[in-house]
């Protein structure tokens, strides 16, 4: 019998040893030893991969993706008041940051004011403290917010933060459409996995459609969801979890603008994504590509999107705080590098590197400026970005990229009969996947059958050598005694009359942006905002999982 | 026959909602044959210590990666002291710096704490051996 | 634990106290001086009627039994919960979340809730839920509720503990045929079709009815009346508590109470019975000495005789 090449090979192979048995990438699925022609046998280069900035994207949004513009390096920032943050943000400018990110403390993403009793000891903690229209204007003092991008990572109160920045610029002489930048306002993926929620899901879907309402008329440049896996992956997720949940999250709300009596094209080009990168380069970049051709073929074939901006997906990238280890921190910086390069390669449009010391505290100046160091290494001086998708072709690449979109389908199918998204979720579909997927990479941890260098293998005692940033007890405090102050001096009868006007127009259906517009100029704060539409929307409860 | 368990509260404190590792631990102790309640999301102390003493727990265990472990610590251990139930074991995990570490354990304000990456076996030995006077019972008509 | 030291935690509970509340459950459950305790405990209650909350996974029956605690406490009643949860067969560990659903409580002083592992029982119920529930009431708390697991089977161990049983079931998941094969609807002194802001559940509530028209309805005991609530829009709960009420009412009255009790105290007895069976065979059984199986033999009708046999002393005719 004469052997072909092919069965040559696998002799060899199988006489060989290996030194391990399954091989699996981060997310436990198996990788064979050697991809060749017949595992993209499938593939139609024009129907499946196509051209960069044409159908079905798979290879890029723009014709020249980083040729003509590098990625937007935006390093997520905030914390204690808002003038110690607009400190750190005229810093990173200076930088050579090209766009701004706001990190929230948690009373704010909560929707607590600083001197609510739930806030203490957690004001200006993980990010900044934002209780009124004062704070944010302090937070962007001498910024040209015409001439920067501006991202917020906020979700249930997403539209009041969004109305404080737009009355910010307002008082800044800056009319609202010249404004660039992206709230998160994804709520889907707080009950799924990040558990920031506040109200139940209908009113919650309300005040988005309200948003995508208000932008298409006022604030037609700012991206008005950023459909976020990357919190589903850091909660335990694999990477075909995150990718599936995220773009369902992303059908979801496309559901929500028709039902709410908008037109696809209107609104959709303004939703953007954001994901996670995690330490498994080959499977990232095979995520990203096959999140770009699942978007489009949905948008084109099942929503019946005209418009082409209406089938690219536009993402965000922040690399995987979870693979992180407290351990010998300094290896984070090499972890974060990896895990930039997946993202860059797989043609993200902005990137966020972690400091090596996130897993302990907030990142000290020094730590920051390591990470976008990372970022302009990897633009500058590794020649990654001097071509488009460089990896396609790859039989790896496109086999794990197919394998996604099918996964991804499957996913689809499933949580369709379930009855939908939201039906998923009060299922606990999406919670008790993700809590599986968990507890299962733990184990493998624990039973060393996965490696972290310097957790279970290669680890030595040590004290920890890096600085971190404290955060003082005297930020709260005097953040308690200005949100204090504001409640006495400010024109108390006319916040008392915006809210009002905003709770008849809650209990209604007209459009709260500009309510919530009309309460922020008159000095309310969040949390009396917050307070009054829990009056009438209610609160979620937490679905446990385990 | 006796059939000592050992309870352990898993508290999520604050407000924020990671409770992915809380999550994992929990299971990792139901495995270890212990018996767990979890408190759920964005906990006050005074909920926890609360639950803790009704459910006449051997161990509170804290998951905190909100940075609020310098005010958490000590006010659960405030509350224990002021309901006379210091003997419920006081332990936590999340992002908390090594100092800080040190100043809650000199200080008393826990009985150990955990950094990320601890193998949750470690943990639940750890438990074991300060509880071991209350042996569970041996696992009878194992069923593999 | 000391005489003493259990004498000084019983007088706290009779005073009241929280902790000895606590302790006494924990005592209890380990079985360290149960007997004695319960001795002194059922002393100091058996009063209270015992509402028991049962119905298949995910039904909502902690949310239930929370908006029956607001009900309870808006009355200024003090309310006392057991909530039972599966524990692993293989490891004895188990995850009690029950509480996760009762926030609104947590630091009411007026409410004690007590998370319980089954360690082994079957039924729905732990081994010493019924004590549990005494003391809880010597405690202070005279509102008993207590929720079972919801495997939707076998919740026949309902009827040792609970006076009023309410069977929970969702609108349009085929709760209600389920319930039919499973035997729920024999034990239930009312039904609540929760979650009624879903489709269906108007149809759901009919169906009982008509469940209820077949069984024929007059016999000695009271139809079941039929509830829709909606226990996280708070609906429904003021009509499910004077649902309860009323047959509580009508135990007390028509004397069937004691009937109750006396089954209660029976199927307790037994159940104690057993007990004391199991542990003094502790370690031989339920295992099956070796040397018998090796013998070959299969049947195991056959085995039981010679287990029996063992066990008794060779008297095999004991029985006879």
């Amino acid at each position: 019998m004469i052997m072909s090449d092919k069965e040559r090979w696998q002799e060899n192979y199988r006489a060989l040893r290996e030194r391990q048995n399954p091989f699996v990438t981060v997310s436990s699925v198996p990788v064979a030893p050697l991809y060749t022609p017949e595992h993209s046998a499938g593939t139609d280069y024009e129907r499946d991969l196509g051209y960069p900035g044409s159908y079905p994207y798979t290879r890029g949004i723009h014709a020249n993706m980083y040729r003509g513009r590098l990625w937007t390096m935006r390093q997520f920032a905030g914390f204690g008041s808002a003038q110690e943050s607009n400190e750190r943000y005229k810093f990173l400018l200076s930088q050579g940051q090209t766009g701004l990110s706001v990190a929230f403390d948690m009373p704010t993403i909560m929707g607590y004011d600083s001197d609510h009793p739930r806030a203490y000891g957690e004001v200006g903690r993980v990010g900044v403290a934002i209780d009124s229209l004062q704070d944010m204007e302090r937070l962007f003092q001498d910024i040209a917010l015409d001439r920067v991008s501006t991202s917020m990572t906020i979700n249930a109160p997403a539209a009041i933060l969004w109305a404080m920045y737009i009355v910010a610029a307002e008082k800044k002489g800056i009319p609202s459409y010249k404004l660039t930048g992206t709230i998160q306002n994804d709520i889907l993926k707080e009950y799924i996995a990040q558990k920031s929620w506040i109200f139940p899901p209908e009113p919650s879907l309300r005040l988005i459609t309200d948003i995508f309402k208000y932008a298409k008329e006022h604030v037609p440049k700012w991206n008005t969801v950023s459909i976020s896996g990357y919190h589903i992956r850091e909660a335990g997720a694999t990477a075909l979890q995150e990718l599936a949940f995220t773009l369902a999250d992303g059908f979801a709300y496309v559901e929500a603008g028709i039902k709410a009596g908008l037109d696809v094209d209107d609104f959709v080009p303004r939703l953007s994504f954001f994901f996670n990168a995690h330490m498994d380069v080959f499977e990232e970049i095979a995520k990203y590509r096959a999140a770009r051709r699942i978007w489009a073929r949905h948008m084109k074939e099942k929503y019946g999107a005209k418009k082409s901006e209406s089938l690219l997906l536009r993402f965000h990238t922040q690399t995987a705080g979870c693979s992180l280890t407290a351990q010998q921190p300094e290896n984070n910086i090499v972890r974060t590098a990896y895990e930039a390069l997946a993202a860059v390669l797989g043609g993200t449009q902005s990137l966020h590197t972690n400091s090596m010391d996130e897993v302990l505290a907030l990142p000290t100046e020094k730590a920051v400026q390591i990470a976008l160091r990372t970022q302009q290494i990897l633009a500058y001086e590794s020649g990654v970005a001097n071509t488009i998708d460089p990896l396609a072709g790859s039989y790896f690449v496109e086999s794990l990229t197919d394998q996604m979109e099918r996964g991804a389908e499957d996913y689809f199918r499933r949580i369709e009969e379930m009855g939908g998204v939201l039906a998923a979720i009060g299922q606990n579909f999406f919670q008790q996947e993700i809590a599986d997927a968990a507890f299962r990479y733990q184990r493998e941890i624990e039973k060393h059958e996965r490696i972290i260098v310097g957790v279970n293998e290669f680890t030595k005692e040590e004290k920890l050598g890096i600085d971190l940033l404290k955060i003082g007890p005297e930020t709260e405090k005097a953040q308690v005694g200005r949100v204090q102050e504001l409640k006495r001096i400010r024109d108390n009868a006319r916040v008392r009359s915006a809210l009002a006007d905003l709770e008849g127009a809650a209990k209604g259906s007209d459009n709260l942006i500009p309510k919530i517009m009309t309460a922020v100029r008159a000095y309310a704060t969040e949390g009396e905002i917050i307070g009054v539409l829990k009056t009438v929307f209610g609160e979620y409860r937490e679905q446990a999982v385990y | 026959m006796s059939q000592s368990r050992i309870r352990v509260l898993v508290g999520k404190p604050g407000l924020d909602g990671h409770d992915r590792g809380a999550k994992v631990i929990a299971r990792a102790l139901r495995d270890a044959g212990m018996e767990v309640i979890y408190s759920g999301l964005h906990q006050t102390p005074e909920q926890i210590v609360e639950a803790a003493i009704q459910e006449d727990v051997d161990v509170i265990g804290l998951s905190i990666l909100s940075g609020a472990h310098l005010t958490i610590f000590p006010r659960v251990k405030d509350l224990l002291r002021e309901q006379e139930a210091e003997d419920i074991l006081l332990i936590g995990g999340g992002t908390i710096p090594e100092e800080d570490v040190e100043v809650l354990l000199r200080q008393g304000f826990a009985e150990a704490l955990f950094t990320p990456g601890t193998p949750t076996g470690e943990i639940v030995g750890w438990i074991k051996q300060r509880l071991e006077t209350k042996e569970p019972e041996p696992v009878r008509a194992k069923d593999e | 634990m000391s005489r003493d030291e259990m004498d000084e935690w019983l007088e706290r509970l009779l005073r009241h106290e929280r902790r000895a509340v606590a302790k006494l459950i924990s005592r209890v459950e380990d079985d360290r001086g149960r007997e004695e305790i319960m001795r002194s405990v059922r002393a100091h209650s058996g009063k209270s009627l015992v509402i028991g909350i049962t119905g298949p996974p995910g039904v909502g029956k902690s949310s239930l039994v929370e908006a029956l605690t607001h009900y309870y406490r808006e009355k200024g009643e003090r309310v006392g919960i057991a909530a039972v949860d599966p524990s692993s067969p293989y490891t004895g560990g188990a995850i009690l979340g029950d509480r996760i659903r009762m926030q609104a409580h947590t630091t009411d002083r007026d409410v004690f809730i007590r998370s319980m592992g089954t360690r082994g029982h079957l039924g729905g119920v732990a081994r010493s839920t019924a004590d549990v529930l005494r003391i809880l009431e010597a405690g202070g708390y005279g509102r008993l509720l207590l929720e079972t697991v919801g495997v939707g089977q076998s919740e026949i161990e309902i009827m040792r503990l609970a006076d009023t049983v309410v069977v929970v079931l969702n609108p349009g998941t085929g709760d209600g045929i389920q319930a039919i094969k499973a035997g729920i609807m024999e034990v239930a002194d009312i039904f609540v079709v929760n979650k009624s802001d879903m489709p269906g559940a108007e149809r759901m509530k009919n169906d009982i009815e008509m469940m209820l028209d077949l069984n024929g309805g007059a016999g000695p005991v009271r139809r079941p009346p039929v509830v829709l609530t909606s226990a996280l829009q708070a609906a429904g709960i003021q009509e499910l508590g004077e649902a309860i009420a009323g047959q509580q009412a009508f135990l007390r009255e028509s004397g069937q109470i004691k009937i109750r009790r006396q089954v209660q105290l029976q199927r307790e007895t037994w159940h104690c019975l057993e007990e004391k069976v199991r542990s003094l065979f502790d370690g031989a059984w339920p295992q099956i000495p070796q040397d018998l199986l090796e013998v070959g033999e299969r049947d195991p009708f056959v085995l039981v005789e010679k287990v029996w046999a063992k066990m008794t002393g060779g008297r095999d005719d004991y029985e006879r």
